[in-house]
């Protein structure tokens, strides 16, 4: 859409000269400065958050991994030692029950929606995921909460609250990325199968979900990095733990983003030993840390995501 | 994720010949797949039901509550309502706040990747902004507390001193001079607005790829600059998808919880203040400071606020849905 050069048919006035030079530049600004935060965080992240790998147990400067290899379990004051593997075995378990729950359910709405839907019934479930995905966070995490008080018994948090609270979360994510690619899937594939005979839940099972695998799963790998930097609904719903805890239906459970509050919430450590190794800002290290640990997770999943799409799109689009 | 609704496909489903005897896996897929979409409706019902019963005792019994609860004091005009009132003004001024500031860049940087950029690097350049949506709130949280209020602080204080007499810069009058912590409502919503600005530029963008090609075309044939096309063909064309974008950002910014928590000096006053700390505080950043301390009945009170978001946003975005999808109805130009 080249504007052409008018000079030809007679010169623009300096007035709206200006005024297209000016919003031209001030669009063009627009994106530079929506870059700025980007490139600051990018920044501060990982200038601040390799310091904990280069901090050993006796305050030196030394590479080690000691962070991802350590809990909180029994770390006291500004003791430069302490990790995350309890958070990350927590983020880990929860989000992967929090796919369990969502992944099918959303994946089957996308599937009734598009392959099955009509009527009032599909219009009531468009518009509910509609105004599921508005859910604040938090209120996901009060409703686990109330949940498990209620089921349970009151002040319950488990793991699986956790999960719970997420899958509020993630499922309308879910199902409006699957919903979309299952209508990418043409009617010619449905037809074909039809014409020899296949019955309609072989047709959708055989032909137009595995035609569409992989948006599908770019879409899941999207809504898993969405809800894994969760940290309000876990806050609320799975509560705070420095040790170890493997069991989703017991105890409390530490998550990556609930660590790097926790540790960010205790402020400079205290150092009243003489005899102790004691770093001050430790606990600063300790969250700049974990959230590079984060986001790293959070971009692989997104690059795994347009991974997948590239690597599958040239197929579907021919 | 906030997409616009997909086309509803015009064509008609084709359907399979009935076989002689109905498959019993046919319906029993069927079924699975109508089940799946009754879980979510009784999942909605689930959540606004077990937050109403166990909002309820704090709801029926204030007498109990505010005798069992340390931080409501109806003696000091702090009754559980009152808070309420508090933190849903402190709530909708920090989201107006963020709204202001991500609106007009937001805009911006939709039509920047619709119709500025190069055609071959638009869709990078989306992907660009879309990471800004992918990084968890709490690390906005982190930052905005530890890099970005030290470097606002200065900012704050000469908008103060020089634009002091304007009643949203005033200084705090009991000290008569800028927060010396900068922890202030302006500080969450700028970091708000840099949360939502990914959210409205991703659907006014899909709006703004929309814009018929004939009308721009025209408009471009009749001599317009590529600015008086903008103005003619697309705002006009795009308008009531801005707004609706606007509203979505407006139903994230008011539920965002961690980014508000970590960087806002809390309060409760109906101040206009925004250099002021210690005056504000969000409905959903309350939950979060109080939710770990509260015995049964900080908590009833507490899932009594979250009742209270949870409308406020609801109604936010059904209000968001219905303009944006009015506008597909209207758009009948093409």
């Amino acid at each position: 859409m080249a504007i052409a050069d008018s000079t030809t048919l007679g010169q623009l006035s300096t007035g709206r000269r200006f005024k297209n030079g000016t919003a031209t530049a001030l669009v063009y600004s627009a994106f530079g400065v929506a870059l700025i935060p980007l490139v600051w965080l990018s920044f501060t992240v990982i200038t601040k958050g390799y310091k904990r790998f280069f901090l050993d147990a006796n305050g030196e400067h030394n590479f080690n991994l000691d962070f991802l290899q350590q809990s909180m379990r029994g770390v006291v004051g500004g003791s430069p030692t302490g990790g995350i593997l309890h958070a990350i075995w927590g983020t880990l378990l929860i989000t992967a029950a929090t796919a369990i729950i969502s992944v099918p359910i959303g994946i089957m709405t996308a599937v009734y929606l598009v392959e099955y839907g009509r009527g009032r019934l599909k219009r009531a479930v468009t518009f509910f995921v509609d105004v599921m995905t508005g859910i604040p966070s938090i209120v996901a995490g009060l409703f686990a909460y109330a949940l498990a008080s209620i089921i349970i018994g009151p002040g319950t948090k488990t793991g699986f609250t956790g999960a719970v609270a997420l899958s509020v979360l993630m499922i309308p994510v879910v199902v409006r990325a699957s919903e979309e690619m299952l209508r990418l899937v043409p009617n010619e594939l449905r037809e074909a199968a039809y014409a020899l005979g296949v019955p309609k839940w072989l047709t959708v099972t055989k032909v137009v979900l595995r035609t569409a695998i992989a948006g599908l799963a770019t879409g899941v790998t999207l809504a898993i990095s969405r809800v894994i930097g969760e940290t309000a609904p876990l806050l609320v719903a799975v509560g705070f733990a420095d040790s170890m805890n493997f069991n989703l239906f017991e105890g409390r459970m530490m998550t990556l983003p609930v660590y790097i509050v926790s540790e960010w919430k205790k402020g400079p450590a205290v150092c009243n030993d003489p005899t102790a190794v004691c770093v001050p800002e430790i606990t600063e290290y300790r969250a700049w840390a974990a959230a590079l640990v984060l986001i790293l997770i959070v971009m692989t999943l997104n690059l795994v995501a347009r991974l997948i799409s590239r690597a599958f799109a040239p197929k579907a689009g021919r | 994720m906030t997409q616009t609704k997909a086309e509803e496909a015009p064509l008609v489903r084709p359907e399979p010949l009935e076989a002689s005897a109905p498959s019993r896996a046919n319906k029993a897929f069927a079924g699975l797949s109508a089940g799946s979409a009754i879980v979510i409706l009784i999942v909605l019902a689930a959540v606004a039901t077990f937050l109403l019963t166990e909002a309820w005792p704090a709801l029926t019994d204030s007498a109990t509550l505010d005798a069992n609860v340390s931080w409501i004091r109806p003696d000091q005009g702090e009754s559980l309502i009152e808070i309420i009132g508090y933190l849903v003004f402190g709530t909708l001024l920090i989201s107006v706040i963020a709204l202001v500031i991500a609106t007009p860049l937001a805009v911006g940087i939709a039509l920047f990747i619709s119709h500025y950029a190069p055609r071959r690097l638009a869709s990078s350049l989306g992907y660009l902004i879309d990471l800004l949506a992918a990084i968890p709130s709490v690390v906005y949280g982190l930052w905005g507390a530890m890099v970005l209020v030290p470097f606002l602080r200065p900012v704050f204080a000469w908008l103060t001193d020089t634009f002091g007499w304007f009643p949203l810069f005033a200084p705090d009058p009991s000290t008569g001079a800028a927060s010396p912590t900068g922890r202030v409502a302006l500080a969450a919503g700028i970091v708000l607005a840099i949360m939502v600005i990914p959210i409205i530029s991703a659907v006014t963008r899909e709006v703004f790829l929309q814009t018929p090609k004939l009308h721009e075309e025209a408009a471009l044939a009749m001599g317009a600059t590529r600015w008086e096309m903008v103005r003619m063909a697309v705002f006009p064309f795009g308008r009531s998808g801005v707004i609706g974008a606007t509203m979505l950002g407006l139903g994230r910014a008011l539920g965002e919880t961690m980014a508000v928590y970590m960087i806002l000096s809390s309060g409760l006053t109906f101040s206009f203040g925004i250099l002021q700390s210690g005056k504000h505080n969000t409905i959903a950043a309350y939950i979060a400071s109080q939710f770990p301390e509260a015995n049964n009945w900080g908590v009833s009170a507490l899932i009594t606020m979250g009742l209270a978001l949870f409308i406020i946003t609801l109604l936010v975005n059904m209000l968001a849905r219905w303009i944006v999808s009015r506008r597909a109805e209207f758009s009948g130009a093409n």
